[in-house]
């Protein structure tokens, strides 16, 4: 009875199926689905060395400080870094009053309650708080940007795929349309006020290009401030704003892997050694 | 027939003792070497509960003290309790000294528990020593107890003008935490 | 127990007998997983996966209530909640990594453990029991799985809470107010998170009952092994401490460097970027998938674009995806092959082979985009997983001739000592 059941359910499952198979495929064959400019002309992020990569990577500290500088300058104009705080750069290599000064002198003042008036009003931020959101709310950010709201960057590195990467690629991605786009999709001409990118997933993004020439801000420690420089030294530190505990995990992990190995290697030897005697 | 166990090794005497030692080493050194490893992954389990890097971030509190007069007191909040900061009057201060420390419960003089030169600043924990209820007397008009300090509406302790118990079930001194003056009218405690 | 040879428990230390005397809880754990249990002396390495379930389960739950004491079930703050975890308690970005890729490793050696049991027929007379109440543990599971990944409250948690909801909205008349009464809206907000996150905090130790029953279940029968004879006599079997202790402590090894590589070195390689993005309901993901242990089951959802008369696509689409699960129910008695072992059954050999060919072919087309080829792919992929169970099995069972089978299983474990010559070394 199951058997006979069964045979009638996977008929009409699998049947239907094969069915639906057929037709799509037919019309797949027939009228194949038209590509589309976003298939044809999006690209991979850029390859990208960092310090930070592979199984012993570490944060170059130099690079941090001058990306925070960049996104300092640059950035933090229109974009929030709401899951950092002032104190988390101390792991930058800043010292506690340069913390201090750094959250003392930012443009962008934290919201709080004026103690005498009891009124909404902006103090100074101290280490203790996150880094205040250039935006009072959703609306005001869109409202000053032409409609699209710029996302927070605390985790942008990780909530793209090759995140690093694509920072970087985004970038330096900037470019003017290229004619075979034109001529292949007439309609996919970039709208105003939006600006061509084959590093976004739809290749137009409201964001202008942030940075666009050398020398757009003055690194301390005499780096040459290429704009190539400036976006992998900001995509550096993004990645330590998405990633702070970066270097921890990755040192944990070698311990961990030192000790398990050597662990297994005993449990293996036991396992061969109680067994030794008994055929199995 | 074959049978499934090889009954003992080829060398036997000292030498098959000294393997069979062997062996029961390896299923030690093996059961060992996992109850160390299972001991130090239970660290991080236990240390997730010790204050977060925020909390600890609040761990220090400024004060500013330029609006606290004579005979007032003002109470704020130190790692998420209660803090009083008093400045004393003359007569209170006059009437802490009067008392011989020796003859306290918890003995200590106004001198012990206050900055050098700055004894008219009485910094304290709001917490009372004996189940952790917040003292009245810090602010305007509440009951400051009959020795003219605190007064602990819970069980009834009297703290008297330099925070000491006086009376009442707590077995301490309100608590004067480390604090230090960063100028003339700002301190920072923690 | 079942086998009169099985070893008897006699405490030596006085203490241990006072105890077993007024509570015979070490008899029992020495009947269960001690010398107590005599087991198959033929298992292989896929008869380690059982034990490494429970270990997955363990480091779940332990990792669980962890991240529990610093989680805010609440939509304003589950997100910056999970950051402050990650960021700002000691060894919270452990904790972290370790329940969400401890849920992968988790489903991935279930799997195997539900493949070995396929190859090998453990679903067969007299084990049936212990079957259904594993496919129990691995719908529990499936739940478990589905309300701890919306708590986070990202995008994927967002839209995947919502998507799998209105699976239940497909059925008919009464679809719409279950989903609305799943949700305790009319879209994923407080209400269902806080219900999620309550349900996921139970459902674990829900599961670690089932799987009490599962393993008094399995000590009836005794374990199942890779000829598919039944135990004859003491000659077939070594006590499950130490030897399998043994190698389980060694596969638990193994699995765990695995686990520390991934863990320590990849830990969001399993995860989907949008979950990093906070939760938003006026923007959808470009495309919504589910974490890739749901996939192949995702596919079948998906396969179905084509309205059958009067049943929707939909609906259809969600009556396949639950089908294909509880088919799995009926197994037992859906093969009736005499013959256990997958190794002495020629023709079943070849389809199992394929089955997981098509698994995986399902699984790969589950978290591809919605678009073709990958929708034609599923199609004949999940055909194919239907008609495997429903009509190929029960088929195989009636008209295949199987192999010899091995007198026992010592006969089996001699004849392949022999093969090899006078190795003492145990190969597997």
């Amino acid at each position: 009875m199951v058997r006979i059941g069964a045979f009638f359910v996977g008929l009409f499952f699998s049947g239907w199926l094969l069915v639906t198979f057929l037709v799509g495929a037919v019309s797949f064959v027939s009228e194949p689905p038209a590509p589309t400019a976003e298939h044809e002309f999006h690209l991979h992020p850029k390859e990208v060395s960092y310090s930070f990569n592979g199984p012993l990577g570490h944060y170059d500290k130099a690079q941090l400080q001058r990306g925070f500088q960049v996104f300092k300058e640059v950035c933090s104009a229109c974009h929030s870094l709401k899951f950092v705080a002032f104190r988390d750069l101390e792991a930058l290599g800043y010292n506690e009053a340069e913390v201090k000064a750094i959250a003392k002198n930012w443009a962008i003042k934290t919201p709080d309650v004026d103690p005498k008036t009891g009124e909404m009003a902006g103090r100074a931020p101290v280490p203790s708080d996150h880094f205040p959101k250039p935006f009072a709310n959703n609306v005001a950010a869109a409202a000053a940007n032409n409609n699209a709201i710029p996302p927070d960057l605390s985790l942008m590195t990780k909530a793209r795929h090759d995140g690093s990467a694509y920072v970087y690629s985004l970038l330096t991605g900037f470019q003017d349309q290229p004619a075979e786009l034109l001529k292949e999709f007439p309609d996919a001409k970039t709208p105003t006020g939006l600006h061509y990118n084959p590093y976004f997933a739809n290749l137009n993004l409201a964001m202008a290009p942030p940075l666009t020439a050398e020398g757009q801000v003055t690194y301390g420690d005499g780096t040459k401030p290429t704009v190539d420089q400036m976006a992998k030294d900001v995509s550096a530190f993004l990645t330590w704003t998405a990633e702070p505990k970066l270097e921890n995990r990755k040192r944990a992990g070698v311990a961990a892997l030192f000790f398990l190995l050597i662990a297994t290697g005993l449990a293996y030897m036991s396992y061969r050694n109680i067994w030794a005697n008994t055929k199995h | 027939m074959a049978t499934l166990e090889e009954t003992g090794t080829s060398d036997a005497g000292a030498s098959g003792e000294e393997g069979v030692r062997r062996r029961d080493f390896i299923n030690i050194a093996a059961v060992s070497f996992a109850g160390v490893g299972g001991v130090v992954a239970v660290l991080p389990l236990i240390n997730q509960m010790n204050p977060s890097a925020d909390v600890l971030a609040m761990a220090t509190t400024e004060v500013d003290l330029s609006g606290i007069q004579p005979g007032q007191a003002i109470k704020t909040t130190f790692r998420s309790q209660p803090l009083f900061v008093r400045q004393l009057t003359p007569k209170e201060i006059a009437e802490a000294d009067k008392v011989d420390p020796s003859t306290l419960r918890d003995p200590q003089s106004l001198e012990e528990r206050t900055v050098d030169g700055k004894k008219q600043w009485l910094i304290t924990m709001g917490v009372c020593t004996h189940l952790g209820c917040v003292p009245l007397g810090a602010g305007e008009g509440e009951n400051r107890g009959e020795f003219g300090g605190y007064f602990c509406p819970c069980h009834g302790s009297s703290y008297d003008t330099a925070a000491r118990i006086r009376k009442g079930p707590a077995p301490k001194n309100l608590e004067v935490p480390a604090y230090k003056f960063t100028s003339d009218t700002a301190i920072l405690v923690g | 127990m079942s086998f009169p040879w099985a070893q008897h428990y006699t405490p030596k230390a006085p203490l241990m007998q006072w105890i077993d005397q007024r509570l015979p809880l070490p008899r029992l754990v020495y009947n269960a997983v001690g010398a107590g249990y005599p087991v198959p002396r033929n298992l292989n390495y896929f008869w380690n996966f059982g034990v490494l379930s429970g270990l997955a389960l363990m480091i779940q739950i332990v990792t669980g209530i962890i991240m529990a004491m610093h989680y805010g079930a609440n939509e304003l703050v589950a997100f910056s909640s999970i950051e402050h975890t990650m960021r700002d308690v000691n060894g919270g970005w452990l904790m972290r990594y370790a329940h969400a890729n401890g849920a992968s490793f988790f489903f991935i050696v279930v799997y195997l453990h539900i493949f070995r049991g396929l190859y090998f027929s453990s679903y067969k007379a007299p084990r049936e029991m212990v079957w259904l109440l594993g496919l129990v543990i691995f719908l529990l599971m499936m739940a478990t799985a589905f309300m701890g990944y919306v708590l986070p409250w990202g995008q994927m948690s967002y839209w995947g809470a919502k998507v799998i909801t209105g699976l239940f909205g497909a059925i008919p008349l009464v679809g719409e107010p279950i989903q609305t009464w799943l949700l305790g809206g009319f879209a994923p907000g407080n209400a269902a998170l806080n219900r999620f996150f309550s349900l996921h905090y139970l459902l674990p130790f829900v599961i670690a009952g089932v799987i009490i029953l599962h393993i008094w279940a399995l000590h009836i029968p005794g374990s199942s092994n890779p000829t598919g004879v039944e135990v004859k006599g003491p000659q077939d079997t070594v006590p499950f401490h130490p030897y399998y202790t043994a190698k389980d402590g060694f596969g638990a090894g193994v699995f765990l460097i695995l686990f520390a590589i991934l863990l320590y070195f990849a830990p969001n390689f399993l995860g989907h970027p949008d979950n990093y993005i906070e939760a938003n309901p006026l923007s959808t993901p470009a495309h919504i998938v589910p974490e890739w242990y749901f996939w192949p089951f995702y596919a079948i959802l998906r396969a179905f674009t084509f309205d059958f008369f009067f049943i929707p696509a939909k609906l259809l689409g969600v009556l396949a995806m639950f089908a294909s699960i509880l088919l799995l129910f009926f197994l037992p008695w859906l093969d009736t092959s005499p013959v256990r072992s997958g190794n002495y059954r020629p023709v079943f050999k070849k389809f199992f082979w394929i089955l997981v060919a098509d698994v995986l072919v399902l699984g790969y087309c589950g978290g591809a985009p919605a678009a073709e080829p990958f929708v034609m792919i599923s199609q004949v992929a999940a055909a194919y997983y239907f008609a495997h169970f429903l009509i190929i099995l029960p088929l195989i069972a009636m008209f295949e001739k199987p192999l010899p089978l091995p007198g026992s299983i010592t006969e089996a474990v001699l004849a392949k000592h022999g093969e090899h010559g006078a190795a003492v070394v145990p190969a597997e």
